[in-house]
């Protein structure tokens, strides 16, 4: 099977805010360093396909596929949109690509979340109109709170063990330049915060920014031209499990499970704890990153608060988890936001992560939910 | 257009289903979506459990009442603990989907993979579901002036009745066709025998469009069974193939462009064609469901789709051509106009259509001629989508 | 087919009614940047201006603005003012409002292209906008006499301006 390979990625935003800018302005400037970076491909000439990533509620217009072409160099080629993270965008230029109908695929996912007025109520608007929109939650966060505290109980986590995991992911976020939200926390400093919702304080709970990601996609062949750093994409899975909280496991991500299952029957992965030099994974929760962690197979159920505490995740451990930061100081560009991590790994198996640079980096795991509301997770193996 | 079309998988449809179309259902989106997906397992002799991927799509969140619905109806959809995506390109949904599932199967990561298409169009009920369609435009530039929907497609008909010098009586005669093609179909919610007389006399909503010149809005879903080739082999006598897929996308800026003729559709078109080994489709498309929404759309789109000469589309019609027992029978379900508009779902049910004419299980739709070679089509957006699959037996 | 569930269950109007139902109407709310090409052009309105970017490769005038040409992907950074005339590409007559309730005077609607000095467009690819047009009947409209008519913008007084597509109240027919 002929390899598929990221030859170029580009970004704007990673700000709280960006008024100067309408989201089409975002994705254009994007696209244009994505495209440089691919060794100067031009859209119009160059590529086969197009895919953006969207959610109608979060674009505020009906049918938001309407607006993805143009500021992509799109125009009267093929172009669609999947209603997921970036990385199912990801999934299906790999698909495109293995199936022989493409060699050159762009990406595409953008948020302005600083756009969405009623942020709480459109949140809401997700979840299930008969079994649970009723009950008109005062905070949705309460959904995550849930399961944060069946998770924490059944693997012995405590709010200090969050704690940890969040002031390490601040702390790596300091390495980045494109984290508003990075700061130096420490343990007191993190549990004098303020319950959100029990167990969650406002340190647990990611918030948002606005950005725009662009990925160029490419067949093996196509990107030996473009590149001398292809980063390979060795295996990609999804996987979906009912977005209704009270009706599937809260102590296991098995969404996440399955996903990284099939991931790793691509890529030949047979001992993730081990192969992987780092991971970068969603954290809009900090007990949700601890959950991937152990659903991708990077720790054991009975170990992953030990490990956690041991440091094995830290930059320094055995294998960094989000060594520059993640969603917690980035903020969450909304779909963008699986993108955001795509970017982060593919920044380090070029070596070009700057001060966040890890020593060894040659592989790595990428993981992607699709955040309150819902139980979709996607995970890529890549190599350099 | 470059396109590499040295695919080395075939997919073929080895299964179909249908809910009804009609106004209001009782079901939700999720139940909608078992329904179809059930009945395309059961003929296609299979299980939930031997499906490996799910491939859905679905128009406007506004319509189900939902944000993320992809996410809420997928336990309806069968996709629970598998691969689901969510496909999306407005009212060309219907037909993308499958496009989608054939790279899932193409690219050998899945080998059985269910297709759902759902819309609940009554569940936005206040005022009407149209007003979902107020959130289309342009946020800037055309909100502040108030658009109905429909004044999008008055724009385009208009122009294309003047440009290729077409009258309200050709184009009505696409509804009378299609409406009475539905009198057929078990599943259809607007069959009817109507006259010319009777478009051109039914409510003027926007000049030149009057009420029977649109389909009607509905709660629906189809859904289909994709394989790969050796799995098709094993499971039937009759796998129809997918031959060609396209589409494309034009820009935003719907103002900005000549509206008489579907360049979008036309490049889609070609990409399926050339997939397709396809050179001369008016001689070898056998049988077309292109998308129908406004009865004009309908010869529009065969232009565009080379299956009628540029302009040429009126003349066919007045023909006779494109009735079941003609030379290139259109819509023989009955289309949009005919069986009812639930988005995605409408879409997908025209090539589930194709797939039943191949086979020849249309009941009393059956065409005439001997098809071998079937075409769907749907289209969206500001005008600006379309997506194409051409089938063979 | 393999019929063996039913296709579901059609309701009338007065079972819809009458089935138990959740009523939910989402405030949903947004307040979106109109960024660099649309600030430009909506000040350009209150000033009484209909402003485009040009695109030398493709010499293409683009009303609404933006910051790239679509058709070639270049940075345009090249501003004209197109004049506030143009010629009626297609016309309908509209009788419903937005949420499709009947309108007590109908309005007629149009796309126009719009004229712009020193620079001519094909019939494919011009800067065209989608307005009121008054001054004509809907007699005009059917008879397709309002086709490729002369129109020209009649702008709010200067102070009732906003920057917004409404500061033109609608493009008026030059008969003629």
């Amino acid at each position: 099977m002929p390899k598929i390979a990221l030859v170029g990625m580009g970004y704007t935003g990673f700000t709280r805010s960006s008024e100067h800018l309408s989201f089409r302005e975002m994705v254009y400037q994007a696209a244009v360093k994505a495209y440089n970076d691919a060794g100067g491909i031009d859209p119009r000439r160059d590529v086969d396909a197009f895919i953006s990533c969207q959610e109608d509620f979060w674009e505020g217009v009906s049918i938001s596929d309407e607006f993805a072409p143009d500021q992509l160099g799109g125009v009267l080629k093929p172009v669609y949109t999947v209603t997921g993270d970036g990385l199912h965008c990801v999934a299906n230029a790999y698909m495109m690509i293995r199936s022989g109908v493409a060699d050159i695929v762009v990406v595409e996912s953008h948020g302005k979340p600083s756009e969405i007025i009623s942020m709480s109520d459109i949140v809401w608007f997700s979840t299930d109109p008969i079994y649970v929109r009723p009950l008109k939650l005062p905070n949705p966060h309460a959904l995550q709170a849930l399961e944060a505290r069946v998770y924490m109980r059944s693997r012995g986590l405590r709010r200090e063990d969050l704690g940890l995991y969040v002031i390490q992911s601040l702390g790596n976020a300091l390495l980045s330049d494109r984290a508003p939200y990075a700061a130096k926390l420490d343990l007191d400093g993190y549990l004098e915060a303020e319950y959100v919702v029990d167990p969650l304080t406002a340190y647990d709970i990611a918030r948002y920014s606005d950005a725009a990601i662009v990925a160029v996609v490419a067949s093996e062949e196509i990107a030996r031209k473009l590149t001398d750093q292809p980063v390979w994409i060795d295996g990609v899975g999804w996987a979906t499990e009912i977005s209704t909280i009270s009706m599937r496991s809260m102590e296991e991500d098995v969404a996440t499970k399955l996903a990284a299952r099939m991931a790793y029957d691509q890529a030949n992965v047979k001992d993730p704890r081990r192969e992987f030099d780092f991971a970068e994974v969603d954290e809009r929760y900090s007990y949700k990153a601890i959950q991937a962690i152990e659903a991708l197979g990077l720790a054991r159920i009975d170990t992953v608060a030990s490990d956690l505490r041991d440091g094995s995740f830290s930059r320094s451990g055995s294998l960094p988890v989000n060594p520059s930061g993640g969603a917690l100081g980035e903020g969450v560009p909304l779909e963008a936001h699986g993108l955001a991590r795509l970017l982060s790994a593919y920044e380090q198996l070029r070596g070009r992560a700057g001060r966040a640079q890890l020593s060894d980096a040659e592989k790595a795991v990428v993981h992607g939910w699709r955040g309150l509301g819902t139980s979709s997770s996607i995970v890529l193996v890549l190599s350099r | 257009m470059k396109m590499n079309v040295y695919v080395k998988k075939r997919v073929a449809v080895v299964g179909a289903g249908l809910t009804l179309f009609r106004r209001r259902m009782l079901e939700t989106p999720q139940e909608l979506a078992w329904i179809a997906a059930k009945r395309a397992l059961d003929q296609a002799g299979l299980e939930l459990k031997d499906i490996d991927c799910v491939v859905s799509g679905s128009a406007p969140d506004a319509f189900d009442g939902v944000h993320l619905k992809g996410e809420y109806y997928s336990e309806g959809a069968g996709a629970i603990g598998k691969p689901h995506l969510r496909v999306y390109v407005g009212g060309g949904t219907g037909v993308f989907v499958p496009i989608a599932a054939w790279w899932h199967v193409a690219s050998g990561l899945c080998r059985r993979v269910l297709v759902v298409a759902e819309e609940k169009m009554s569940s936005a009920a206040d005022p009407h579901p149209q007003a979902v369609f107020r959130h289309i435009w342009d946020p800037i530039t055309e909100k502040p002036l108030n658009p109905n929907l429909i004044w999008i497609f008055a724009l385009e008909m208009h122009r294309y009745m003047h440009k290729c010098r077409v009258s309200k009586e050709d184009i009505a005669l696409v509804s009378v066709k299609n409406k009475r093609n539905a009198l057929d179909n078990p599943y259809a919610q607007a069959g009817a025998n109507i006259t010319v007389e009777d478009v051109l006399k039914s409510e003027l909503l926007v000049y030149p469009v009057n009420r029977l010149d649109i389909s009607p809005v509905s709660d629906g879903a189809a859904a289909l069974v994709m394989v790969s080739e050796e799995w098709a082999r094993r499971l039937t006598d009759t796998p129809i193939w997918v031959e060609g897929i396209g589409y494309t996308l034009d820009t935003s800026y719907w103002t900005n462009r000549e509206l008489s003729f579907p360049v979008y559709l036309k490049n889609a078109a070609e990409m399926a064609y050339k997939m397709a080994g396809i050179e001369r489709p008016m001689k070898e498309i056998d049988v077309a469901e292109p998308y129908d929404p406004f009865d004009y759309k309908e010869l529009h789109h065969l232009e565009g789709l080379g299956l009628a000469p540029r302009c040429g589309a009126a003349e066919m019609t007045r023909e006779g051509v494109t009735q079941r027992d003609g030379d290139l029978p259109v819509c023989p379900s009955g289309g949009l106009l005919g069986v009812g508009n639930p988005i995605a779902a409408a879409g997908l049910m025209k090539v589930a259509e194709i797939f039943w004419q191949l086979r020849g299980e249309a009941g009393k739709r059956q065409v005439k001629k001997d098809a071998v070679t079937g075409l769907a089509q749907a289209w969206g957006d500001l005008m600006q989508v379309g997506t194409v699959v051409i089938m063979r037996r | 087919m393999g019929v063996s569930i039913r296709g579901g269950t059609p309701l009338r109007d007065e079972e819809f009614r009458a089935v138990i139902k959740e009523i939910d109407s989402p405030r949903a709310r947004y307040s979106m940047a109109a960024g660099i090409a649309y600030s430009r052009f909506l000040e350009g309105l209150k000033r009484g201006e209909i402003l485009g970017t040009y695109c030398p490769s493709c010499r293409l005038v683009h009303i609404p603005p933006k910051i790239y040409c679509p058709y070639c992907f270049k940075h345009l950074t090249r501003w004209v003012r197109a004049s506030d005339e143009g010629r009626v590409v297609t016309a309908v007559v509209s009788y419903l409002s937005a949420t499709l309730e009947t309108l007590e005077k109908p309005e007629i609607i149009g796309i126009i292209r719009l004229d712009v000095p020193g620079h001519r467009f094909s019939s494919y690819r011009f800067p065209g906008i989608l307005h009121r047009i008054c001054g004509a009947s809907e007699d005009d409209v059917k008879t397709q006499r309002i086709f490729d008519a002369r129109v020209k913008a009649r702008w709010l007084p200067e102070d009732k301006r906003t920057g917004s597509i409404n500061d033109i109240e609608c493009f008026e027919v030059i008969w003629g």
